[in-house]
Formats: structure tokens, sequence, C-alpha cells
């Protein structure tokens, strides 16, 4: 019966779904408000209806349902209740349900803030995103429906979760991902509303902005949580793979990186405005085209889990319809747009018009990267492999030129700025990373490596430039507080979203360049001795878990010879599938992470095992976080708020 | 359907669940760090996308083994990695090798980033040069309604210098 009320609630939410993507959208060109009043009342009952479903599938998995097929398939009467919870997205079915939940969501909260816009935008944006959920919702209840039922022979026990999905970051990582992909929807919506009114303009790039701020910040997080996570499940230690799911993410990201620094420009100053529309457009449609790849097992990766070719087929359809179509909406406004103004080349608008060339060619030669191995296949040139070595020769070289001009657009203004002044506040933060960069490399390690050099230079670099231009801003009046207190936080967002950059390329390049590890053969007593750290293997032993054996073992860690810790990794049999996995022993730490992971048993109670130094790793999660608490900052400026209540209330007295 | 599609789920789940190693000896640290690098390089034939070195499929083994007999014979890398192609195509190598049908691949996006830069040179200059136009215009006509602007009310004026004034800080 629950299940059936799933099926029912889910199919409610789509009716409702259609009416929203049909009658607003008709009031709006009609002038009907009456008809675009609906559209709010609507995103709230497809929102509640979503929700209930979810429910409804939350509460088959907590009572062990096995009549359910898509609960038997991933759940088992031995799971903690917690992972029952989150193997509601652990599979294809419930992770399009929550998909489709999320896209609710975000309907629902445009839906709420945005009192301060126009009606007819309202009604469009609400529309188009109830299209977007129309799609989703046919997807699910025709090839995809998470409610369906073995019926009458219902299993007794279910073939339980993926054991790699028994892992927090499970319940984490999918829906900080999804708010972001989804998110996406927001400033395509956007997009499409100000392509279909025909008002295009620096009042639409502001609206957008703390959407898209919001949405690329949990898309950041959603990554670094899934890296992190890969990280300490794998077994492996690699935190990022370019693996064809990883830059499914990736791609999205680039261009949405890009879209939050061109809608800047676009509000503030009035150009650009059918790039950002574009970019908006190109972001949301790579998410889509990251979930077909990953859905439909076009590509072979080893993330794919439970993969499907038919279901490839629908996608692919609402693929080309929401590219095509945008697309063409676009060919036919976009070329009417005019700029509202012009500035030149040694300018902040041509700064943020490199860092979008510069994002968009990533995007697209991790796109290139990814696709090549099938077109070549489907030509049949042969089977190539295009994997890390080839995205990091491009990807490297791309990323550092960006920050040098993520420096130089610490001290460039609007319209024009000129070259003097570039250059002379420029040469002393150019200086400084340059001795600091040498001192600090020569006094990590004697030996002088390229790769870290580069890194250390080029994060100097964001921090003196950008530092320096803080102090400027600090040093306008006297009171120092009161200065401090008087930047925006969109500004202060900035300041931490490119510290996170800083950050982050430290232990990217530290981690790939300092690491070490030992693959050992160790019996209980052998130690083993690196990076002033000693370890002691004590032997290991059975433990039972709640659904799962496993061999634990005790390693002790001194430190200079003196007593550090004791790290237990584990080698763990789930016993619903018969499956072995690695869990691996951490010690996290600010400036390296001890890592062992267990191999094989060997004989007379001998083991082979990984242990690995990790230095800065966790620095590209960190800036990971810098640059999602920037992003929420900037999103949480009041400024947004208050500019569109002050135009509301003109458009009230103008009315 | 019924409990038939288990074991059938079970297939679709290859997922590697466990890094796989050997504790093989080197005769120089060098050649270690070669064996590293290049069990990275190299993609195992059977899996669905995973380097040798984080395989622990059978035939990875194999090519681990054979990885580091060839180092410790004093076979140089291109050697090694000229063998393994030979053995199991271009499939093998993470790297693709640069060949007239991977130009577009290798060249394509430095291609891209040319044409980028390009673009913004041209738009700048573009700009401006309307900009100049448009002040032009405006000078020799000495008339704004030609342009289509007319001038500024006392009250829009006083709004505009109240917006600008809030926007200084923004």
């Amino acid at each position: 019966m629950i299940p059936e009320l799933g099926t029912f609630s889910t199919i409610l939410a789509l009716c409702l779904a259609l009416i929203l993507s049909v009658v607003p959208m008709v009031g709006a060109y009609t002038g009907n408000k009456l008809w675009v009043d609906y559209a709010r009342p609507l995103a709230k009952g497809v929102f509640f209806f979503l929700t209930l479903a979810m429910a409804l599938l939350a509460y088959s998995f907590q009572t062990d349902d096995f009549s359910v097929v898509y609960v038997a398939q991933s759940s088992n009467t031995n799971l903690p209740w917690y992972y029952k919870f989150s193997a509601i997205w652990g599979g294809h079915e419930g992770s399009l349900l929550l998909w489709v939940w999320i896209q609710a969501f975000w309907t629902l909260a445009v839906a709420i803030k945005s009192k301060n816009l126009p009606l007819d935008i309202v009604g469009r944006v609400l529309a188009v995103m109830g299209m977007i959920t129309v799609a989703f919702l046919l997807f699910i209840l025709f090839t995809s429906s998470p409610f369906e039922r073995f019926l009458p022979n219902a299993p007794m026990e279910g073939a339980d979760l993926n054991p790699l999905l028994q892992d927090f970051g499970l319940i984490v990582h999918p829906p900080a991902l999804y708010m972001g992909y989804v998110g996406l929807s927001v400033a395509f919506s956007f997009a499409i509303a100000a392509l279909l009114s025909g008002r295009l303009d620096a009042a639409w790039a502001r609206w957008s902005r703390p959407w898209t701020n919001v949405a690329w910040a949990f898309l950041t997080l959603g990554i670094a949580l899934g890296s992190w996570w890969a990280y300490y499940e794998l077994g492996w230690g690699g935190w990022w793979f370019w693996d064809p799911v990883e830059n499914a993410s990736l791609m999205p990201w680039l261009v949405a990186t890009a879209l939050i620094h061109s809608l800047a420009v676009t509000e503030k100053r009035g150009v650009f405005k059918s790039w950002t529309v574009l970019l908006a457009i190109s972001a949301f449609c790579l998410s889509l085209l990251g979930t077909f790849l990953v859905r439909s097992g076009v590509l072979t990766s080893v993330h794919a889990f439970a993969t499907d070719p038919e279901r490839g087929v629908f996608i692919l359809g609402m693929l080309i319809f929401v590219i095509g179509g945008s697309l063409l909406l676009y060919a036919i406004r976009a070329g009417s747009v005019k700029s509202e103004s012009s500035f030149a080349l040694s300018s902040r608008e041509s700064l943020l018009l490199v860092n979008n060339i510069l994002f968009t060619v990533a995007c697209a030669m991790v796109l290139i990267g990814t696709l090549y191995p099938l077109v070549m296949d489907a030509l049949n040139l042969g089977k190539i492999s295009v994997g890390p070595p080839y995205f990091n020769a491009l990807f490297v070289p791309l990323m550092s030129l960006m920050v040098v001009f993520l420096g130089i657009a610490a001290f460039s203004r609007w319209k024009e700025t000129p070259v003097s002044l570039l250059s002379s506040k420029l040469w002393l933060p150019g200086v400084l990373s340059v001795v600091a960069a040498l001192a600090t490399h020569w006094l990590y390690s004697g030996s002088i490596e390229f790769w870290v050099l580069l890194a250390l230079l080029l994060s100097y670099w964001i921090v003196f430039t950008w530092g320096r231009e803080y102090l400027t801003r600090l040093r306008i009046r006297k009171d120092w507080l009161a200065n401090m207190t008087r930047q925006s936080r969109s500004y202060y967002g900035m300041l931490l979203g490119h510290l996170g950059v800083a950050v982050m390329i430290v232990g990217i390049a530290m981690v790939t360049v300092f690491v070490e590890h030992r693959d050992a053969r160790m019996a209980p007593g052998d130690q083993l001795e690196f990076r002033g750290y000693t370890f002691i293997f004590d032997g290991a032993r059975k433990v039972q878990g709640p659904n799962y054996v496993s061999d634990m073992a005790r390693v002790r860690v001194l430190k200079d010879g003196q007593p550090f810790r004791e790290m237990f990794p584990e080698k763990r049999k789930y016993t619903a599938r018969s499956m072995v996995m690695t869990q691996v022993a951490l010690d996290p730490g600010f400036t390296r992470d001890l890592y062992i992971a267990m191999g094989e048993e060997l004989e007379n109670g001998a083991w082979a095992m990984r242990l690995q130094f990790k230095p800065f790793v966790r620095w590209i999660w960190l800036g990971a976080l810098l640059m999602t608490a920037g992003g929420l900052l900037a999103a949480s400026d009041p400024r947004y708020r208050k500019q569109d209540k002050r135009e509301a209330a003109e458009r009230g007295s103008y009315a | 359907m019924k409990l038939t599609l288990l074991p059938l789920l079970l297939c679709l789940l290859s997922f590697p669940l466990w890094a796989s190693f050997e504790t093989y000896e080197f005769s120089t640290t060098h050649n270690e760090m070669r064996y590293f690098h290049l069990s990275k390089e190299l993609r195992c034939p059977t899996c669905q996308n995973q380097n040798i070195s984080d395989s622990d499929a059978p035939l990875a083994a194999d090519l681990r083994r054979e990885l580091h007999r060839m180092i410790e014979s004093g076979y140089d890398d291109d050697a090694i990695l000229d063998f393994m192609v030979s053995r199991f195509g271009d499939f093998v190598h993470y790297r693709p090798r640069v060949a007239p049908e991977t130009y577009l691949l290798w060249y394509g996006p430095f291609v891209l980033l040319f044409v980028g830069f390009g673009a913004v040179l041209m738009v700048a200059r573009n700009r401006r040069l309307r900009a100049a136009a448009v002040q032009d215009a405006q000078v020799t006509d000495t008339a704004e309604e030609s342009a289509g602007v007319t001038p500024l009310t006392p009250q829009e004026r006083e709004r505009l210098e109240n917006l600008l004034r809030q926007d200084k800080n923004l």
C-alpha cells in the first residue's frame, strides 16, 4: 500500500508540475495576473507531493519492505538505520527521485524568495523550472520508478547496499552535489525567462547572482566531498582520478565558475549579456549531460553503479530537447541585446573575460578528453584511453595562467585601468611571491621541485596581490575597524573564494610531489620507518561487525621514537554480498596525513601493507571549503534584497 | 523477476573493492619511482577505468610483474611503453600518443585558447571604437536628441546622485 501511495504521490506531483509549466507561462504572455499567481501555490504543491514520495520511500526502507524492488536491491535487514536512510539515493531510481525532489526544493525556494521580482518574471522562471521537473518526473515514472514491486513473491532478504556506499560520504556527497547540479537550473530558468520576456538587463543579472552563487557553492562542496570520500574509502589514497564521472561534475563547475564572474560584469557594467546567458544555459546543459553520461552507461567508469542503456535514450532525448530548444531561443533573441557601456583592453571587464575564456577552454578540454575515446571508437579509429597524464598536462597550464590573471585583476578597475597603475601595484607582490616561494620551499625540503615552486609562487601571488588590495581598502580612512566592517559581504566572499584557490593549489602540489609510500610485507613485530614515523605491526585479529566480519590490524606509530598513536586498518568482508573491502586507517593532520591500507593476507600472520605519508592533503578540501563559504557569504549579501525591495517599491509607486 | 534479478545486479557492480599490491624489491630508488610512475600511466585492459597500480584484476597483477621485470632488466620507459602498446594496443596507455587522429585532442584546446584571446582583443577594440564613434557623433551633432538621449530633469538627477551614493560601497 505504502509504495503505491508513493507512486500516486509522484503522479500528483507530475500533474501539478504540468500545470505549473503551462498556466503561469501563458499568463505571463497574455498579461493575466490571476494565471501567473498560480505559480507559487503550484510550486508548493509539487514540493509537498515529492516530499511525501520521499518520505514514503524512506518508510519502505526503514520497515525493510523487500517487496519493493529498489529496497530489495539496495538494503538489508542488518543495515544500520542511517544507511537505510541514505540508501534512498544509493541507486539509480532513488537518486533520480532525490534529484527531482531537490529540483522541487529550488523551485519552492524561488517561489518564496522572489517577493520583490516582477510577477511576469516569477511566472516564467517557475514555469521553466516546472518543465524541467516534468521531464524528470516522466523519466522516473516511465523508466525508473523506485516504487516498483516484486509481487506476489517478495524476497525475504535484501541484497544489501553496496559496501562502498555504506559510509558517511554517501549520506552527504550526493545531496550536496545535486543541490549544486540542480541549483544551476535556477540560473538557467532565469536566463530562459529573460530571453522569453526580452528583458535581458542588469536587473536580470542581479536576480540570478545570489542563486548562482549558492548553486556554485554547493557544487564546489559536493565535488570536494566526493573527492574526500574517494580518498579514504577506495583505499588508494588518490583524491582525483579524472574519471568520466568526476569530469561530468567538473565541467558544470568550470562553466558555473565562469558564470559567477561573468554575472558580476553584466550586473555592474551591463556588458557581456548574451555571453552570460549562454554560460547560464551551458552550465545547466552540462549538468544534464553529466547525468546522461553517468546514467546511460555510455562511459565506462569506476563509478558506474547500475547503468542502463535504455534509460540513456530517454535522457538523450531530453538533452537534445533542452539544449536544442534553449540554444534556438538564444539564437533568436540574443542578437537584439545591446551593450550598455564600453571598456578598454586594460580593464576589469577584459580581465574577467579572460577568466571566462580560460574556464570555458578548460571545460572544453575536459569535454574533449572525456568524449574522445567514445568518438574514436564510434568512427572505428581504434580504442584509446585518455587519462590523468593528458588531463594534467593541459589542465595545469590553463589554471596556472588563470591564477596569474587572478592576481593582476586585484588592482584592475572597471572601464579602463592604466597599465602603469597595474605595474606600480603589482611589482611588490610579484617580488615577494618569488622570495616567499623560494624560502618556503627551501624550509620544507632541501631539493627544489619545479611544480611545488610554481604552486607556491602562484599561491603567494594570490595572497599578496589580494592582500595588498585589501590593505589599500583598510587605509581609506583612519579607523581600521570601521573600514573592515564597511566592506560588503560579497567582497569578503570573493576574498575567501580566492584564498581557497591559493590553499587548494598548495595542497595539490605538495601531496602530488612529496607523497611517500611503502608497500611492505609485515609480519607481527615488524617495523618500518620513514618521514620520522616508525610503524610497528602488532598483527591482525578477527572482528565481527553488524553486517560484516573483518580482519583488523593494529599498527603502533612512534614519532621520533616516542609513542604517538595506534592505528587500526581493516579488511572487511560484507556477508550479504560477500564483497571484500579495505577500510583504511587515517591519522589526519593539518600538514600531513598518515594513511594505512591492508592488502592481501600472506603466510604466518603476515600481511601486505601500504603505508603512506601524504603532506598537506587536507589543504585541498580546506580550499574547497573556503570557496564554498565564500560563495555562500557573497550570496547572503543584503544588498541583493535591499535593491530588489527598492525597485519593487519604485515599481509600485509608478504603477 | 524475483530473486533471479539479484545475482545479475551483483555482476553489474563490478567495482574494485580493495587496493591490491605486491611488495616488489627494487635495486635502486630511481627504479622504484619509475615503477610507481609507469604503473599509474598504464591502464588495466580488463577493468572499467583503472590503472594497473590500483586494480586488483589478475591481468593487472601480471602487468605489474612484467613491468617490474622489465624495469629491473634495464629497459627504458619508452621501450616498456612500446612493448605494452604493441601487446595490448593504444588502449593500455593513459597518455594517448600524438598522431593525426589525436591532433584535435592535443591541440584543439590550444586552438580554442588562441581563438578566445583573439576574441578578447577584438571585443575590447570594437567596444572602444564604437564608444569613440558615439562620442564623435554627440560632439558634431551637438544635439543629444539625435542620439536618442534626453537630458535629465532635476528630479532624475537627484535620484541618480542618491543611487550613486548608495552604490559607492558595493
